[in-house]
């Protein structure tokens, strides 16, 4: 049997106290530790990014990172970005460019997108093509998804609205 | 257009259930934890064929957290049955396919690698997967066969002693004397060989389950990843579980995408439900995505011989084709259709060819099984008709959009009747060729490639014109191909006292947003606000029944289900109105919401008639009845036959081989459309997954039958960056024998697009005197291609 830590973490700007065994991945810690069922596992290559959650502001594939890792780590999953019932720009966006369809990548697709356009305000097409390579889909061809992060771009560089 | 607020048809309304996913509330089968929560992990074979001599799960057993290791031997005492296949195929001479059984966990023999051999059971599912490397399983490897042609040669290692040869069935269609005589005639022949590339279905969201079976209520409860629960549970209660209906409940939450492989009734959904009996627990399983590639049924896989006959004038006067289909080591459930019914009847395509002759043999392998993925048989007969007719074209130096239009059929024409079993109702190909010819600026194709050129790369114009068979599908006539269910839809609509709609419908929403297109029906035809329009779908204790969403078939089928239903709503609620407006019933008319007694401005809403039909105080007891619920099934009198033109421009790198899908133009008749937002994300979809067929994916096996594509390392899934954006357009003739007009739209985009992506890139390598390739065309394949050429440097 593996040997039990503790770990803390703020998620979704909780504190927590978990006990984990070393090999308990930062995805099933929140999946099934605590319950934050949002963030998805699409495979187990760490290829399709569905469990994408920030660590620390960052934008981070969950199942590549073990729970030790994020002992002391502020981490933000797709419940954490709404405030207040509103929104996020980037989840606006999905919504108004029908950059989603059955839902499951979404969340990876929309926490790395947010991250991106943190980092670049104002990508381009192909930037945005290029930066979600770690994020597979299988039910828009990305059409809608890359529409819609450019149009959150927009949104987020012009303020509110 | 619509009364109600621009939400009715034709509007463009975002979709109710962004919502939740946005939010990350979704609710998928994993997401679930049951009170008691057990957790299985399948040991599965790593041999594509071998004899268990013994499985000793004695270790395992002991391991922490263990609940119980069940194994064929228990599946057999326990008699649960094997999992059916749904539809028979005949042979040429009338003796039925061979259907060998398909026990839940292996019996005896292991077929293909990943074939599932003992189910462990434990307390988490970290301790299930540690002691399922504990169960000590001792093989006899024994000779194994993966590919076509492979395993119908002489001497190939034999999946079933029952299937000599390896031949499931050997089926056939049309008029051989015809067709040959067509031949013999003809002015010229264009032949082709081509393989059609074993795909993964790949859905996002891995395949899953979670069984519980209460104890106290003697009643089973199944959570799974599918697209048709009744049809999971009719399985169950009729063939694998044994247990009848009213005992049973599946449910099929939200479900993360579904491409035909959530179809099928897998031996997972009936294990969890029987080991949850057993161990007194709910038990919950999900695949892990490289058990995924080892267990979902995977698609197309066919090696092809096709000919075409053609007069002097380059009409097409005959088409014979022989297809060796990969059924895989097991019949999953739609698997004999395939190759035949969703083929074979649709090597007509667009065209007016007056004699067609089909051949198809279905071949066991040591392979996953293999069915429906998006698409289903209609991608394999389009592929092989498309590139047929470029090929045509090139051989006879005609013009390859001329070719096309030259042998369309004409809109006077229909209804068309094929050679091939299907009558065509309705269609206008000229104009949907003509659309995604000026939507990609044919004309100035020339000057592109010419640019194209000076930087060093190979330009490809390829285009493709087609149709599908949707909405399936009729009872009586697929009955008679040989399906054992009929594939009908039901739909329940219940009216709320203050006249707002729940509407139960039997399809299942995995993607395609039905909790929006269907309350967009109902917006338009009842006028009531789309925010009091609730759709429910998934889940057999909720809904009366349904077939599910396969197809193309949920807004055909199942919408026209729905329009039924209220057209029973609206006749009862004339009759209440009457009753409330004292006038007779014949002068009641019912438009924008409200009843109206005609040429008066007297009327109810429908809000008030619902009312009136809870609370029947002042009502006509004595004849209508109080409430206002109603249901209907429907059974479609043929197949809506979408249709379209795709268009694509490539460029070829020829240093690298590395091709780039530069331009993608479609034209598609889907029929009447609910919501176009809708329309042009499933077309978006189908493209990618076409375009992913054409150039990246294959399932890649040894000769031996190791899976060596088992995982996205290794298996090309297209991605933002390889594709560019799409152009869309639409041009609708409506479906002739339903009641919405609505043809389908879910498949199109993987029917309509390979054909085009590959005579695109044969087009940019022609120069070079490249003349054929294979799917997937990857850089190493392009570029072998023109090295053997004797291009490039």
């Amino acid at each position: 049997m593996a040997p039990i830590a503790p770990i803390a973490l703020t998620v979704n700007g909780k504190n927590h106290r978990v006990d984990v065994e070393p090999r308990t991945l930062l995805v099933e810690l929140l999946r099934e530790n605590l319950r934050l069922t949002g963030t998805h596992v699409g495979c187990d290559t760490s290829q399709c990014g569905a469990c994408t959650v920030w660590v620390d502001g960052k934008s981070v594939k969950s199942c590549s990172m073990l729970a030790m890792e994020a002992d002391g780590a502020e981490v933000t999953t797709i419940e954490g970005l709404a405030e207040n019932g509103e929104l996020h720009p980037m989840q606006a966006a999905f919504h108004a460019c029908h950059g989603l369809q059955c839902g499951f990548c979404t969340p990876g697709m929309v926490m790395s997108a947010a991250e991106l356009v943190r980092r670049t305000p104002h990508p381009s097409e192909g930037e945005v093509r290029h930066w979600l390579e770690g994020n597979l889909c299988r039910c828009t061809g990305y059409h809608n998804i890359v529409r819609a992060v450019l149009e959150a771009a927009e949104r987020i560089a012009g303020g509110p609205r | 257009m619509s009364a109600a607020g621009g939400q009715g048809m034709g509007a463009a309304v975002l979709r109710k259930e962004d919502r939740r996913f946005l939010l990350g509330k979704g609710r998928y089968t994993d997401d679930l934890q049951l009170h008691e929560q057990s957790w299985a992990v399948f040991v599965r074979s790593p041999h594509a064929h071998a004899a268990i001599r013994s499985i000793d799960a004695a270790k395992a057993l002991a391991a922490p957290g263990v609940l119980a290791v069940l194994t064929g031997d228990d599946v057999a005492a326990d008699g649960l049955g094997g999992i059916p296949c749904g539809w028979q195929i005949k042979n040429k001479d009338g003796s039925v396919m061979v259907e060998p059984p398909h026990p839940a966990l292996a019996q005896g023999k292991v077929r293909h690698a990943g074939d599932p051999v003992a189910m462990v059971i434990a307390e988490t599912k970290a301790q299930a997967k540690d002691a399922a490397q504990l169960v000590e399983v001792d093989y006899d490897p024994l000779p194994a066969v993966a590919h076509l042609p492979a395993a119908v040669a002489p001497g190939a290692a034999q999946v079933w002693d029952e299937a000599p040869g390896n031949v499931c069935f050997d089926w056939h269609l049309g008029d051989a004397a015809a067709t040959d005589a067509e031949f013999a005639r003809a002015a010229r022949v264009v032949a082709l060989d081509l393989v059609n590339n074993r795909v993964a279905p790949n859905a996002i969201e891995p395949r899953a389950a979670n069984g519980h079976y209460d104890a106290a209520e003697d009643r089973y409860t199944l959570y799974t990843t599918s697209q048709n629960p009744h049809l999971i549970r009719l399985l169950l209660g009729a063939f694998t579980l044994k247990v009848p209906e009213h005992k049973l409940r599946v449910v099929a939450p939200d479900v993360g995408g579904g491409f035909g492989s959530k179809i099928f009734h897998y031996a997972e959904e009936l294990l969890v439900l029987w080991a949850s009996k057993r161990v007194g627990r709910p038990v919950k399983w999900t695949a892990e995505r490289s058990e995924s590639f080892l267990s979902d049924a995977h698609g197309r896989d066919h090696v092809t011989h096709a000919e075409l006959a053609l007069d002097g004038d380059g009409k097409f006067r005959a088409l014979r084709v022989r297809t060796l289909a990969n059924l895989g080591a097991y019949l999953s459930t739609f698997a004999p259709a395939i190759p035949t019914y969703l083929h074979g009847t649709l090597l007509s395509g667009p065209y007016v060819i007056p004699a067609i002759y089909v051949e198809v043999k279905a071949i066991f392998t040591h392979t996953v099984p293999v069915d429906a993925v998006r698409g289903a048989g209609r991608p394999e007969a389009t592929y092989l008709l498309e590139r047929l007719v470029d090929k045509a074209a090139r051989e006879t130096g005609a013009d390859r959009v001329e070719i096309r239009r030259k042998n369309l059929i004409q809109p006077d024409q229909f209804p068309y009747q094929t050679p091939v079993a299907l009558q065509y109702d309705v269609g206008d190909y000229q104009a949907t060729l003509d659309m995604a010819l000026q939507s990609i600026d044919y004309g100035k194709f020339a000057e592109r490639r010419a640019a194209s050129e000076k930087r060093g790369k190979l330009r490809g114009f390829g285009i493709s014109t087609f149709i599908e068979a949707c909405g399936i599908a009729p009872s009586a006539l697929v009955g008679a191909l040989g399906a054992r269910a009929g594939l009908y839809e039901a739909a329940s609509l219940r009216v709320h006292p203050t006249g707002s709609v729940t509407v139960f419908t039997g399809t299942h929403s995995h993607g395609q947003g039905h909790e929006t297109t269907f309350a967009q029906l109902v917006v338009e035809k009842l006028g009531i606000p789309f925010e009091n329009v609730e759709v429910v779908h998934g889940d057999t204790d909720r809904i009366p029944f349904g077939m599910g969403t396969y197809g193309s078939r949920s807004a055909a089928v199942g919408g026209t289900a729905i329009v039924k239903a209220m057209d029973k709503i609206v006749d009862k609620g004339k009759k209440v109105a009457a009753h409330l407006l004292e006038a007779s019933v014949a002068d009641v008319e019912f438009a924008d919401g409200k009843f109206r007694v005609a040429g008066t401005d007297r009327e109810k809403t429908f809000a008030e008639v619902a009312f009136a039909a809870y609370v029947p105080h002042n009502y006509p007891i004595e004849t209508v009845e109080p409430g206002l619920e109603d249901s209907s099934f429907y059974d479609p009198k043929n197949f809506t036959f979408p249709a379209g033109c795709h268009a694509v421009e490539v460029e070829v790198d020829p240093e690298t081989g590395v091709v780039d899908v530069v331009d993608v133009a479609i034209a598609d008749d889907v029929g009447v459309i609910i919501n176009p937002m809708i329309v042009d994300g499933q077309a978006h979809g189908g493209l990618a997954h076409g375009i992913g067929q054409a150039l990246y994916e294959e399932c890649v096996y040894d000769p031996e039958g190791q899976l060596l594509s088992g995982s996205f390392m290794s298996y090309c899934m297209p991605r933002a960056a390889d594709l560019p954006m799409f152009r869309v357009g639409n041009h609708a003739t409506a479906c002739t024998h339903n009641l919405t007009g609505i043809k389908g739209v879910g498949e199109m985009g993987a029917i309509g697009v390979p054909p085009a992506v590959i005579n695109a890139v044969l087009d940019a390598l022609a120069p070079l005197g490249v003349e054929t390739i294979d799917m997937p065309a990857t850089p190493e394949k392009v570029w072998r291609a023109i090295r053997a050429a004797g291009g490039g440097a």
